[in-house]
C-alpha cells in the first residue's frame, strides 16, 4: 500500500471521483492558479481546466450558494472553505438551504454537495481563525458531518461524502495535512457512520475524532509503557450519522470512558456523545464519563496561552487516571 | 416614481391574440386564488406567514411567459403567483397552504416553500435574498452542461441590502451564468420603504457596477413587461450573460397577512394605495384587450367567472385533502438514512 500524505490522499479522492464523474467539478478561494492554500488541490486546474476547478472571490456566501444551486440540477460540487471558521459567512446558506431543501421540498430535490476544508487550529492563529464547531453542523438536520483523522480514512471518507447525494461538512484538520499513513489504492470508499477502533484495550475507552485521535492514541501509548492502562481508542470518523454502537460495545467492555475533542467542552459534540452513554450503558459505567476538550476561551494568540487552551496529552492522561481511580 | 397610465400599444409581434388572452386568464386565476387566501386563513385553515402576491401579478406573468419547458426559476417567498404563472396545478398549490399530503411539497412547505421540479421551478425561498446565491450556481450548472436554458430569479427590493445578493451578483458577472435577476421593488421592504432603506433608490443603478446590463421597467402593465422580458431572456439565453432589472410594482396588500390596514396605515397612506390600485394590471389589461378588439365585455365576465371558480376549486380539494401522515416527520431528512425517533 502506498504511504501517502493526508493532503495527497484528499487529492487522490477529488482527482478519482472527478474523473469517474464528470458532474464532480471544484470552487473555493484559490484553489486553482494558486494550487490550494493547503495545497490540496495542487494541479488539479491543469488537470482538469477552470471550469471543473473554479477560483472564486472571496465570497463564502456565493460560493455555498452556488454549489447548492448547481448540485440543486444534479451536479456535484465540491466547495471548499479555505478554513471553516470563514465557512460561518456562509452559515444561512449551509443551515436554511442545504441542509433544508430536501426536506421543505417534500424530498422532491436532492442536494448532492460536499463543503470541505481544514477546520481547528493550533499554530498560533487566534481567535478567529481556530474554530472547529463541529457541533454547530451536527446540530442541523439534513447535513452530514465527517471528520477523518488518518490520511486511508480522509480517501476513503471524502470519496463517499462526493458519491453521497445529502450536502457533507468534511472537516479536516490544518495539522493534519502533512501527517502521513498507508492508503488503499483505486476504488476505496468508507460508508459513514463507521466509527474504527484505532487501538484495542481494556481499561478505558477514549472516544475522538478529527486531530485528537492522534493525541489519544499517544495518550494511549504513554499510559501503557508507564502505567500498564490499556486504552482503546475509539475514531468516530463521522458525527452525523453516529455511529453509537461501536462506542457502546467498547464502553461495556472497559466500564470507564473519556471523549477527546479540539471544540469547545461547553456544549461541544462530546456532550452529545456522554448523554447517549448514560442513556444506553448506564448500568455498564463504572465512573462518571468525562470530557477533554478546548477551554471555553476564545483561542489566544500567545503560544503557551494556546496550548493551555487546546486539548493536550496530560489532559488525556490526567482523565483517564480519574476515571480509574 | 412614474407610473404613467398605460396608453393603448401595438401588439408585440411574438404575442398572438391568443397568447394575449392566455397570460390575462393567468393574472386573472392568480388574482382569486390570492383573494382565497385571507378568508381561509382566518378560518384557520393555514397558518404561519402568508404572503400574497395582488397587485404585482404582471411581473411573474410577463416573465415566466418566456421560459422554456426546461429553463429554471427560483423565487422568494411571495412564490403563490409565480407558482400559478409556471403552470402548476392551483389545487396543489392550495394544498400546500393548507398543509395537506396532496400539496406541492407533500404539505412540508407551506406557503413560502412551493416547488415543482417538473417544471424547473425550484422553489420559493424564505430568506430575503437566499435564493440568489443558488439561482447562480443553477446558472453555472447550464454552463456547465453546455445548455441554453436560463434561470430566473425573482427577489424583492428589501433583497438588494442583504450581502450575499451582491456576492452571487458579482459571481454571476464573472462566470457569465445565464440568470436574470428580476428585481420585484413594489416600494417596501415589509414597512421599510426603499428610499429610505438603499442609498441609492434606483436599484438598476445600484446593480450596474456588477458588469452586467440593467434596465429598469413599469411593472403594472403586462404588455410592458412581456416586451421587456422577451428582449431579456433572449440576450441572456444567446449571450449568454447574466441581466439585472428591476421591475417597478406594488403590492396593494400588506406585506403578509399579519400586516392589517391598521399596520399599514404606519407607513403608508390609503392614497397611496388608491394610486396604484388605479393602475391595477388586470384591469389595464382588460381595458387593451377591449380597445383593441381582442375581447368582449362578456368574456372577460366568463373568464373571471372561470378564474375564480378554479380558485374556488382549489380550496375545496386542498379542504378535502388528507394531512400528511405522521411518518412524513421523519422522512425526507436525508435522501438514505432513517433519523431515530427519540420519544418515551
Amino acid at each position: 500500500m502506498a504511504v501517502l500524505t493526508y493532503r495527497e490522499a484528499l487529492r487522490q479522492a477529488l482527482t478519482e471521483e472527478m474523473e469517474r464523474d464528470p458532474n464532480v467539478f471544484l470552487l473555493g478561494e484559490e484553489i486553482g492558479r494558486y494550487q490550494g492554500t493547503f495545497r490540496v488541490t495542487e494541479g488539479l486546474l491543469q488537470r482538469f481546466g477552470e471550469m471543473r476547478v473554479v477560483d472564486t472571490p472571496i465570497s463564502e456566501s456565493g460560493i455555498a450558494g452556488m454549489a447548492i444551486g448547481a448540485a440543486m440540477i444534479g451536479l456535484r460540487p465540491v466547495a471548499e472553505f479555505m478554513t471553516f471558521s470563514f465557512a460561518l459567512i456562509a452559515a444561512d446558506q449551509l443551515v436554511n438551504h442545504a441542509a433544508k431543501i430536501l426536506y421543505m421540498f417534500g424530498g422532491q430535490m436532492a442536494v448532492p454537495v460536499v463543503f470541505r476544508g481544514p477546520a481547528g487550529g493550533g499554530a498560533q492563529l487566534s481567535a478567529q481563525h481556530s474554530h472547529s464547531l463541529e457541533s454547530w453542523y451536527a446540530h442541523i438536520p439534513g447535513l452530514k458531518v465527517v471528520t477523518p483523522a488518518t490520511p486511508a480514512d480522509a480517501k476513503g471518507l471524502l470519496k463517499t461524502a462526493i458519491r453521497d447525494d445529502n450536502p457533507v461538512i468534511f472537516m479536516e484538520h490544518a495539522k493534519l495535512y502533512s501527517t502521513r499513513g498507508e492508503v488503499p489504492e483505486g476504488d476505496y470508499t468508507i460508508p459513514f457512520g463507521q466509527a474504527e477502533i484505532k487501538r484495542p484495550g481494556r481499561d478505558v475507552t477514549l472516544i475522538a475524532y478529527s486531530q485528537p485521535v492522534l493525541l489519544a492514541l499517544h495518550a494511549a501509548e504513554r499510559l501503557a509503557e508507564t502505567e500498564g492502562i490499556e486504552c482503546e481508542v475509539v475514531d468516530l470518523r463521522s458525527l452525523q450519522p453516529l455511529d453509537m454502537e461501536t462506542v457502546l460495545r467498547s464502553v461495556r467492555k472497559t466500564h470507564r470512558a473519556v471523549v477527546v475533542h479540539e471544540d469547545h467542552r461547553n456544549v461541544g459534540f462530546g456532550a452529545e456523545v456522554v448523554a447517549r452513554i448514560q442513556e444506553f450503558a448506564f448500568d455498564d459505567l463504572d465512573a462518571p464519563v468525562l470530557r477533554v476538550a478546548s477551554a471555553d476561551v476564545p483561542i489566544p494568540y500567545a503560544r503557551n496561552l494556546e496550548r493551555a487552551a487546546f486539548p493536550s496529552e496530560e489532559d488525556i492522561i490526567r482523565a483517564v487516571k480519574r476515571v480509574l481511580a | 416614481m412614474k407610473a404613467e397610465v398605460p396608453v393603448q400599444k401595438a401588439l408585440p409581434s411574438s404575442l398572438t391574440p391568443q397568447r394575449l388572452v392566455e397570460l390575462y386568464r393567468t393574472m386573472l386565476l392568480i388574482r382569486h386564488f390570492e383573494e382565497q387566501c385571507a378568508p381561509a386563513y382566518r378560518q384557520g385553515k393555514m397558518g404561519g406567514y402568508m404572503h400574497v402576491y395582488i397587485g404585482q401579478e404582471a411581473v411573474a406573468t410577463g416573465f415566466i411567459a418566456h421560459m422554456r419547458d426546461d429553463d429554471y426559476m427560483v423565487c422568494s417567498y411571495r412564490d403563490h403567483g409565480h407558482a400559478l404563472a409556471r403552470g402548476s396545478d392551483p389545487r396543489r398549490v392550495m394544498a400546500e397552504l393548507f398543509g395537506r399530503y396532496t400539496g406541492v411539497a407533500k404539505g412540508k412547505g407551506g406557503s413560502m416553500h412551493l416547488v415543482d421540479v417538473e417544471r424547473g421551478f425550484l422553489g420559493g425561498y424564505g430568506i430575503v435574498g437566499g435564493m440568489v446565491p443558488l439561482a447562480v450556481g443553477v446558472g453555472y450548472g447550464i454552463r456547465y452542461r453546455g445548455g441554453d436554458q436560463v434561470c430566473l430569479c425573482f427577489f424583492g427590493d428589501g433583497a438588494m441590502n442583504i450581502g450575499p445578493v451582491h456576492e452571487a451578483l458579482n459571481m454571476a458577472a464573472i462566470y457569465k451564468v445565464p440568470v436574470v435577476f428580476i428585481c420585484e421593488n413594489n416600494r417596501y421592504a415589509m414597512a421599510t420603504p426603499i428610499d429610505f432603506a438603499s442609498a441609492v433608490p434606483n436599484l438598476a443603478e445600484r446593480a450596474r457596477q456588477y458588469g452586467m446590463p440593467t434596465r429598469q421597467i413599469e411593472g403594472m402593465d403586462l404588455l410592458e413587461v412581456y416586451r421587456h422580458a422577451e428582449e431579456i431572456i433572449h440576450h441572456v439565453r444567446t449571450t449568454p450573460e447574466p441581466f439585472f432589472v428591476e421591475v417597478l410594482t406594488y403590492r396593494f396588500e400588506g406585506h403578509g397577512i399579519a400586516d392589517n390596514p391598521t399596520n399599514q396605515a404606519l407607513y403608508r397612506t390609503k392614497e397611496e394605495v388608491e394610486y396604484w390600485r388605479q393602475r391595477d394590471p388586470i384591469v389595464s389589461a382588460a381595458r387593451f384587450l377591449l380597445e383593441n378588439g381582442l375581447a368582449t365585455e362578456s368574456e372577460l365576465l366568463e373568464w373571471d367567472a372561470e378564474a375564480k371558480q378554479q380558485a374556488l376549486e382549489a380550496v375545496a380539494y386542498a379542504d378535502a385533502s388528507p394531512e400528511p401522515p405522521l411518518e412524513e416527520l421523519y422522512r425526507d431528512v436525508y435522501t438514505d438514512m432513517e433519523v431515530p425517533e427519540w420519544r418515551y
